[in-house]
């Protein structure tokens, strides 16, 4: 059996919008918490601006129990957590919430290996300034790192993409649940062929613009 | 005025159940405003710590540090941060930031201290005209070259007028005609903008054309602190002297002096020269008096602040006993003039049989 296109084409404009909103809104809300996450690690560490092994031992264990975690199994182990902050789960908001907690480990993980190419002695030359250390993160330790950290934004926007399709297998909505219902489930091969199509349109995308933006930042 | 009464510097052990080390310990170090002071020391002595307890990037683990009269160590953090814009810092990988151009960086520290967008560009251009860069005010650190580089680091750590500039090793990261110019700016800094200098370098040259005070840094103790003329001309401590043989360099080596006795039959002395004008003419007056004759057989005589320093190795001829006589003369004059004066390395030496006259 083979899907009627013209009511199939608005099915995978929807599809991609889904996707594309999951993808996003998950980068914003990682984005924001993973460099948190990222910057309290890098801070606290010794010789840090603000060294705190406690906090650093912390951090480190929970981001290291939480990465090896394969994406499939996590949405499972949160879904009791995801019903009671989400309401449900299913959908493209029961499929963001645990895309947004993985991916705030990986973030946190990208920001503080990217904030550690930051040499120290510019560092230290901004505290022979009198700069504090928030000002110094702000002014000094974003701003020196922020070509590796574009790159390694567009390195989680692009696993973000493949995130949402998975999420989308398991009743997340977006391409992945449209090539599962469709493509699998109805063993429609051009639907497919189409889902892959527009994840891998999506990818290259992400991958231009972060890569366009990267060589901006480095002036290269 | 930097004044460092008895700091220490303890470092706690890196991983589990390492010792502690001790970088500094027990340095009192006065610094009056106006001068220039070069640390010199191998590396490893606690030199670049000592550098950073003046404006408590290190806190001393025991001691005091003074900066015009105001003790760090008793200022709260904001109050700390004010004292630092006060004392402006160079490093020597330059520490640039590359997220900024030049006119970014120079611009930095004035808009940490609050000036306005506007007052720290015309700030910013004016110590950048200062420093000879007023062109590269648009460009990145990276399209510099390393003297210009450095250039920049000393007028960001000038823009907001300190009175204090901390450098460590400037120059070491520079070839040495650049090295030449960085030491010039330097001095400019220090006699036209009456800036105090306290300049960390493990090379005895930069001290000679740069320092009115020479500090020798070993194994965290400061052994020795002296005006540089005094310091060049009689190093005290072993660590110095291996310093000051490094920039002066006016004896021969031992394989020189073999080849120096070969060549010169007769007796060899050794006199040295110093700014005491007197000495050279009292050396002449007794040649002509006993009737002995030379030839120069090695000599090495700089220029340490604008007066000679060095020594002279003289191969003597005349009748032995003539000499013999001169070689009296002169060694009781120099045991005479060794209290009182100058003399590098001690003092006048025969070279012959390798047997020290002094
Ligand atoms: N943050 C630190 N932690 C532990 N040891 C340090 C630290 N900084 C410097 N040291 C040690 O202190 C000694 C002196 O270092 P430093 O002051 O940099 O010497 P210098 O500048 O004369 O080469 C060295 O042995 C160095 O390894
Ligand atoms: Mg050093």
């Amino acid at each position: 059996m083979h899907a009627d296109w013209h009511t199939f084409w608005p099915k995978v404009v929807d599809a991609t919008g889904e996707t594309v909103y999951m993808v996003l809104v998950t980068l914003a809300l990682s984005a924001l918490l993973g460099t948190g996450v990222g910057l309290a690690l890098h801070t606290t560490r010794k010789g840090g601006l603000l060294p705190s092994r406690l906090v650093h031992t912390v951090l480190n264990a929970l981001i290291n129990v939480i990465r090896p975690v394969p994406f499939i199994i996590a949405i499972v182990a949160l879904s009791p957590v995801t019903r009671s902050v989400v309401g449900t789960m299913i959908g493209t908001d029961a499929a963001v919430f645990p895309m947004v907690v993985v991916a705030t480990f990986g973030v946190a993980r990208i920001v503080e290996t990217n904030l550690l190419t930051v040499e120290p002695g510019v560092i230290e030359a901004a505290r022979s300034m009198g700069a504090g250390p928030l000002r110094i993160v702000v002014t000094v330790l974003i701003p020196e790192a922020l070509g590796p950290l574009v790159l390694g934004f567009t390195f989680v926007l692009v696993a973000l993409i493949d995130f949402s399709a998975v999420a989308g297998t398991v009743g997340g909505g977006g391409v992945g649940n449209l090539a599962m219902t469709y493509g699998y489930l109805r063993f429609d091969t051009s639907v497919m062929a189409v889902s892959v199509a527009v994840l891998i349109v999506l990818v290259q995308i992400a991958q231009l613009l972060g890569n366009l933006l990267a060589r901006k930042v480095l002036r290269r | 005025m930097i004044e460092l009464r008895d700091v220490a510097k303890t470092y706690p052990g890196a991983g589990r159940g390492a010792k502690p080390f001790t970088a500094v310990e027990d340095v009192s170090l006065t610094v009056a405003a106006g001068r220039v002071l070069g640390i010199v020391g191998h590396s490893g002595a606690g030199k670049s710590t000592l550098l950073r307890l003046v404006n408590h990037l290190e806190v001393p683990t025991s001691g005091r540090v003074l900066v015009d009269g105001r003790d760090l160590g008793a200022l709260d953090g904001r109050e700390l941060r004010a004292v630092r814009r006060s004392i402006g810092m160079v490093f020597q990988q330059f520490n640039l930031f590359r997220s900024r151009t030049v006119l970014g960086n120079v611009a930095y520290p004035l808009r940490l201290a609050g000036v306005s967008r506007a007052g720290a560009r015309a700030r910013a251009t004016e110590v950048l005209r200062f420093v000879g860069l007023e062109e590269q005010a648009r460009r990145h650190p990276e399209q510099l070259s390393g003297g210009q580089r450095q250039r920049v680091g000393i007028a960001r750590a000038l823009a907001t007028s300190p009175g204090v500039l901390l450098c460590d090793e400037a120059t070491s990261a520079l070839d040495p005609h650049t090295t030449g110019e960085v030491l010039d700016l330097l001095r400019r800094v220090n006699t036209e903008l009456g800036v105090t200098i306290v300049l960390v370098t493990h090379e005895m040259d930069v001290v000679r054309a740069l320092c009115d005070e020479v500090a020798v840094m070993s194994g965290g103790r400061l052994v020795e602190h002296g005006d540089v003329y005094d310091v060049f001309a009689r190093p005290r401590h072993p660590v110095t002297e291996v310093f000051v043989r490094s920039a002066l360099r006016d004896l021969p080596g031992d394989a020189a002096r073999e080849r120096l006795r070969a060549r010169h039959p007769g007796r060899l002395v050794t006199v040295p020269v110093t700014r005491d004008a007197a000495a050279s003419a009292r050396l002449s007056r007794l040649l002509r008096a006993h009737g002995v004759d030379f030839t120069v057989a090695h000599a090495g005589v700089g220029e340490v602040r604008g007066a000679p320093l060095g020594s002279v190795t003289l191969a003597l001829h005349g009748e032995d006993a003539d000499v013999d006589a001169f070689l009296a003369g002169l060694t009781a004059r120099e045991a005479a003039r060794d209290a009182t004066e100058d003399a590098p390395h001690g003092a006048t030496r025969e070279e012959a049989h390798g047997k020290a006259v002094a």
